[in-house]
């Protein structure tokens, strides 16, 4: 990397989308599946409630989500940025 | 033909299918046996790393121990998954651009230090000896059930199984011969699941059957259950559990996954570090497909024991010894189900004796103590036979289960101990080692892995699934804080990350070793393993984020205190932050 302004605007891109990932990862896991269970208590799901949802599948399905959106802005940014491999 | 020979059968053709592969796509040399690696997509990459990822603990344990606990239990499905998505953001893409083949030799090389390298090289092999005697505990008792013995002779077996297995080496690593693994896997696990849940619930799909409705009650499934488990005394299956040892436990099986050298391994291989993000992503898809099935496999294996021990229901009579079904005369042979007949009336009195609240209903109903004990561990493979399912399907889940230990418990081997002779012994101890030596250092390390990881697995510290989280907790406190620190910071240096490896170890270890037994042999515990006894109530199978706290603070604060990293390992960590420029991945 010859252009160092380029390049740090590069990481801290990536940095915030990161931060941006864990919020989403650790809301619905250690969220809605464990610490705020309670509060989603009135929500019912199949004979249980939301939060059970969340810890049992649903955090699951959001951590899919998160991968591949985040491989995907990331390989957008990548060519914005020209650091794409070639 | 009876079950036996059928179970032979099945589990025989699986074994066949897996050589077969490995010996039409057999690699001459290092070299190609990595670029074969390369030409492989990503989609085919994630379906090979969910095989060598999803171990007995996923395959044979998990779902036995959700069964039990119910939601309390539900960290393992999240910690499992969720550190895919810290392998993906935080290390995959920068150690696939950083180019090069261990763990090891990464942490050596950035932390410009023989002794960072060597701490990671010790940590490593703590951590894979701890996971394989879990692995171990699966096999064995997966051998104890269908070759009908007792699950010491069947661990013995598993052992020598394994050994053989594990030799053939490179089996193991040929991506074809994981995909294969992992198909065999995945559809043992899901037709009975499927069945069951069309017997429970009229549900097809186990994932929505779970949330679905009990056909024979009306109710909806998980109330039913609730309901039934209540009724002998149990905690009710949705209740609540600990919030504060579930987070950290799941905590500690998400860094822990972010920070197994031998899943990481994987990311190192891909042709492109585009690749390495995608990858993370598919072989969740993958491992989605399984632990998306577990919870109902769990719930609904739980109602039918229930149902078989009180046919006519929670509130009438148990069922007689004499007509017990035969699944249980089976399991029996392997001492891993036993019934007691406490109050002599003949009939299998299965509840809760230890909670307060139920005692006078207990002794109302003439019971004196409950009659059945079930291992975890044999749930799962239990479950066709529990649900009265074709004799075939009963095959079935023994060569998934196998496939399941084998597939993980090879690779665990290989990574110790190549660790132990080319990081250890030729870098380290013995530079002028010839090529004939290293191998054989390989292999002596190797059956000296296994017959640890057997001996311990006779006692094992908990059921399969606890020993591997053990696993997981050390590799929380000790790799992945060092990976993340050498990729997310520039400052932290030689010392810091070497004291933090050391600090994260070494009081994880003390925290283990205090309840579960000095290098978990059993006995030798300084305190009893019981929750009044652990510091702020953490269970030891949850200490790994107190660990890797540790590890980051020591690290940060040594690193404050001495000089900053030279120049050129600053470059290098300014040149693994950008895809671009990434070579070939080389071994040295």
């Amino acid at each position: 990397m010859t252009d160092n302004s380029s390049s740090n605007a590069y990481w801290s891109a990536n940095v915030r989308i990161i931060y941006i990932c864990l919020a989403i990862w650790a809301i619905v896991s250690y969220g809605f599946g464990i610490l705020l269970r309670p509060a989603l208590s009135g929500i019912a799901v199949g004979g249980t409630d939301l939060g059970f949802w969340f810890a049992q599948q649903g955090s699951i399905v959001v951590f899919i989500a998160l991968i591949f959106g985040y491989s995907a802005y990331m390989n957008k940014i990548d060519r914005e940025f020209g650091v794409d491999e070639q | 033909m009876d079950q036996y020979t059928l179970n032979l059968i099945i589990v025989g053709a699986s074994f066949a299918l897996y050589i077969g592969i490995a010996i039409w796509a057999r690699a001459g040399t290092t070299a190609e046996f990595y670029a074969a690696n390369r030409g492989v997509n990503p989609v085919m990459n994630g379906m090979a790393t969910a095989a060598d990822w999803m171990s007995a603990a996923s395959f044979i344990s998990m779902a036995g121990l959700i069964a039990t606990v119910g939601y309390g239990n539900s960290t393992y499905l999240m910690g499992w998954t969720g550190g895919y998505v810290l392998l993906a953001l935080l290390l995959a893409p920068y150690l696939r651009k950083f180019g090069k083949y261990t763990v090891p030799q990464f942490i050596g090389d950035r932390f410009y230090s023989q002794g960072a390298r060597l701490t990671a090289v010790v940590c490593l092999i703590i951590i894979s000896v701890t996971y394989v005697i879990g692995q171990m505990t699966g096999a064995g008792v997966a051998f104890s059930r269908f070759l009908e013995v007792n699950v010491s002779t069947g661990l013995w077996i598993a052992s020598a199984v394994v050994f053989v297995y594990a030799v053939l080496g490179g089996m193991k690593g040929i991506t074809y011969t994981q995909v294969a693994q992992y198909i065999v896997l995945i559809i043992a696990y899901t037709i009975p699941a499927i069945f069951i849940s069309m017997q429970l619930t009229g549900n097809p799909i186990p994932w929505f059957g779970l949330f679905g409705t009990h056909t024979e009650s009306a109710l909806p499934l998980l109330q039913k259950l609730d309901q039934v488990v209540t009724d002998l005394g149990f905690n009710a299956y949705t209740a609540q559990g600990s919030m504060l040892n579930m987070t950290l436990f799941t905590l500690s099986l998400m860094i822990g996954t972010a920070g197994l050298p031998h899943v990481i391994i994987r990311f190192f291989t891909v042709p492109k570090v585009a690749d390495a993000r995608w990858s993370a992503g598919w072989a969740l898809v993958f491992i989605a497909l399984l632990y998306l099935t577990a919870p109902a496999v769990g719930a609904m294996a739980r109602l039918n024991i229930i149902n078989t021990i009180y046919p006519a229901g929670t509130e009438q009579e148990a069922v007689l010894y004499d007509e017990r079904p035969d699944w249980m005369r089976t399991w029996e042979v392997t001492g891993l189900l036993k019934f007691e007949d406490k109050n002599g009336d003949g009939r299998i009195q299965y509840y809760n004796d230890a909670a307060a609240g139920f005692t006078e209903t207990a002794t109302q109903r003439g019971w004196t103590g409950n009659e059945l004990t079930i291992n975890n561990d044999i749930l799962v493979l239990a479950n066709p036979e529990i649900a009265q399912l074709p004799g075939w399907v009963i095959g079935l889940i023994a060569a998934g289960g196998l496939a399941a230990a084998l597939s993980t418990a090879a690779g665990l081997l290989l990574a110790i101990s190549s660790a132990i002779s080319h990081d250890l012994i030729k870098d380290f101890l013995k530079p002028d080692i010839s090529e004939k030596g290293e191998l054989m250092a390989a292999r002596i390390a190797m059956a000296g892995a296994i017959l640890v990881a057997t001996l311990l697995g006779l006692n094992p510290p908990g059921f399969a699934a606890q020993t591997v989280a053990l696993a997981f907790g050390l590799a929380a406190a000790t790799i992945f804080p060092a990976l993340m620190m050498g990729i997310f910071s520039k400052r932290i240096n030689s010392v810091g990350a070497t004291l933090g490896m050391i600090v994260g170890l070494v009081v994880t270890c003390l925290y283990l070793f205090t309840y579960l037994g000095w290098f978990f042999i059993a006995g030798t515990n300084m305190l009893e393993n019981v929750p009044a006894n652990y510091l702020f109530g953490i269970p030891p199978t949850a200490f790994g984020p107190i660990g890797a706290l540790l590890n980051f603070a020591v690290a940060y604060i040594v690193s404050m205190m001495t000089q900053a990293p030279p120049k050129h390992v600053q470059d290098l960590v300014e040149s693994i932050r950008v895809p671009r420029g990434a070579g070939q991945a080389t071994g040295h």
